[in-house]
């Protein structure tokens, strides 16, 4: 009986809610120095829970990818402590429980490999030692590639594809390894409208499934759609929690400090009449942040739904 | 000459228990120095299968003058080799092909010098520019062993070292350590080039572990396929090299190489998808069609 039922979690494409605890992280008090000295983060502390698609924000150097690399396992804290769904970070990935899906600049294009081939090494974890695939794991990389709709591409080299397919070739990766955090590195970079739209709906779908998603991002515009929760992060965390709270104008700017492209249209440059709105234009040079409202820095204004109730 | 004759003579090698015996040694050799090449190609390490291969020298020449077996001497040379390539980069700023142009030479000349100076039968042509027809039985046991134990490791671990060398955080994500995984490669590496030794020498190891894997990479886009490529063409030039060496006299090193580069020319002109051909038969199909 235990073989179909096995079966019929991986035809659901989601063994990931039943097979783990509930996804979480929980960074509490962190610091982590490079052995040539340089600390890249002191004393930072943040968790998130399941059902989360949390945005991590901050400047190039400032400390992102080496939390990234800690939540990993490749790095680990001088002081402080990283669990990962309650788990010690080496456990966790021994159980599988992270997913990555790696920046674009960071994979060897030219490799010779099919996305066939990408998307099975994500299974290679649920394998023994010599990484025989078993019929499951067929089934998971067919359901994966299917998912972000890519079957069609399965024996095409990687380096083959448009930067938006190279993106989901690495998403079906994440998913056919079926683990509930997934951690992704620039998404949204060298992908068109179109992908990032179906990327979002896909990172929303696996929300719904309990999954905990933590994405690092520098396109500040689309931080308001899909995600909601957000870490701000300069060597520390500036700021963390919901969206709404969090992705304030005042906290990007304590986070950024004067490094984003910082553009603020008000009154008189806009108007003729006596209207005290403004519009607050934030960059780092991806897709802008887009901020209309009063002076009042204290609340993220989402394109659009200001505009209606003034 | 009558067919017969021409028979006779083609056949000829094979009458010399010491042609037969190059040949299968040279095809194991050239098998597994194929299957290490993909490896080595994929990653710019390149220039490490020579360091190491001009590295194992002196290690040679003293296991001889100590009686030895030379592929300790070998081994541990390249191993010494390959820890001071990694010190000397980690203590200086220097980039990484002037620390191993540096390493390797000094320890080629420290050979040389080894050779000149002592007294002992070890000659340097044999280490320099490999002599399989005069391989002796000792010899041969240990280049089987290295070799079917490399083939061994590799068979179980081509998958894990595959997806270290494509794509490190997944690998540690999954569970494999790289650095071991690492160190094992060039473990592996330092061995087969030891083994190389004998059939092409020190100074065309490099290609052994290289114009194999460059071909086999023309001719395929999955590694699984490429790996067979590779281990076949490097098996069959080196048993054909090793064959032919006994009508040419001797440079068997030098024809090995040479039909690893005419196989090598071969694919690049002809591959069906990556050769120059392909890509001049595409390229016309594009521009040539009507707008």
């Amino acid at each position: 009986m235990s073989v179909p039922v096995g079966g019929a979690w991986f035809a659901l494409g989601r063994p990931v809610s039943v097979a783990h605890p509930p996804a979480m992280i929980d960074v509490a008090g962190i610091s982590v120095t490079y052995s040539n000295g340089v600390t890249a983060i002191k004393d930072a502390s943040f968790a998130l829970g399941s059902s989360t698609i949390c945005a991590l924000v901050g400047v190039n150097g400032s400390g992102k990818s080496t939390l990234f690399k800690t939540l990993m396992g490749f790095l680990t804290p001088a002081t402080g402590s990283v669990t990962i769904s309650g788990l010690p970070v080496p456990d966790a990935l021994k159980r599988g429980i992270v997913a990555y899906v790696p920046q674009s600049e960071d994979v060897d294009w030219s490799f010779p490999v099919l996305v066939e081939d990408v998307v099975m090494m994500g299974r290679y974890g649920h394998m023994n030692a010599l990484r025989l695939a078993s019929a499951a794991d067929r089934r998971a990389v067919d359901q994966a590639l299917e998912r972000v709709d890519m079957a069609v591409f399965r024996k095409r080299q990687i380096g083959e594809l448009s930067g938006g397919q190279k993106k989901r070739v690495f998403l079906a990766r994440a998913l056919a390894q079926a683990g509930s955090v997934i951690l992704l590195d620039e998404p949204f970079t060298g992908v068109d409208v179109k992908t990032e739209a179906a990327i979002i709906a896909l990172l929303h779908s696996l929300r719904r499934e309990g999954c905990l998603i933590f994405v690092s991002t520098h396109n500040l515009g689309s931080i308001p759609d899909f995600c909601d929760h957000v870490v701000l992060f300069n060597r520390t965390v500036i700021a963390a929690g919901p969206t709404q709270a969090t992705f304030t104008e005042a906290n990007l700017a304590r986070a950024f400090g004067g490094v984003l492209r910082h553009v603020r249209l008000g009154g008189a440059d806009l108007h003729d009449d006596a209207d005290g709105r403004s519009i607050t234009v934030l960059t780092d040079d991806e897709r802008p942040l887009v901020l209309y409202g009063e002076q009042d820095r204290k609340t993220m204004v989402t394109p659009g739904k200001r505009e209606q109730g003034a | 000459m009558s067919p017969d004759g021409w028979l006779t003579l083609l056949f000829e090698p094979f009458s010399y228990g010491y042609m037969s015996k190059a040949i299968w040694v040279s095809a194991l050799v050239g098998a597994v120095c194929g299957f290490l090449s993909c490896y080595l190609i994929l990653k710019g390490w390149a220039l490490m299968g020579d360091a190491l291969a001009h590295s194992v020298v002196p290690g040679v020449a003293l296991a001889y003058m100590m009686a030895l077996p030379y592929a300790l001497g070998a081994f541990i040379s390249a191993i010494l080799a390959a820890l001071a390539i990694s010190l000397v980069r980690r203590i200086t700023l220097l980039r990484e092909d002037v620390v191993i142009g540096l390493v390797f030479t000094s320890m080629f000349a420290a050979g040389l010098l080894i050779v000149s100076i002592s007294p002992t039968s070890v000659n340097v042509q044999s280490i320099v520019l490999g002599n399989v027809l005069a391989i002796s039985d000792e010899d041969v046991v240990q280049v089987i062993i290295i070799a079917a134990v490399s083939l061994l490791i590799l068979g179980l671990r081509w998958k894990d070292l595959m997806l270290t060398f494509f794509d490190e955080s997944q690998a540690r994500i999954v569970g494999v350590n790289p650095q071991r995984l690492r160190v094992l490669f060039f473990v592996l590496l330092s061995a087969c080039t030891v083994a190389a030794l004998q059939t092409v020498g020190a100074v065309l190891v490099i290609a052994m572990v290289v114009t194999p894997g460059a071909t086999a990479y023309l001719l395929t886009d999955r590694f699984s396929r490429m790996i067979w490529l590779a281990m076949l063409i490097g098996a069959a030039t080196s048993a054909v090299g090793a064959y032919l060496s006994f009508f040419v006299d001797g440079a068997t090193g030098g024809l090995i190489v040479t039909l690893q580069t005419l196989v090598f020319l071969g694919a690049f002109v002809f591959a069906p998808k990556h050769g120059r051909l392909a890509a001049r038969r595409s390229s016309r199909a594009t521009s040539g069609a009507p707008a």
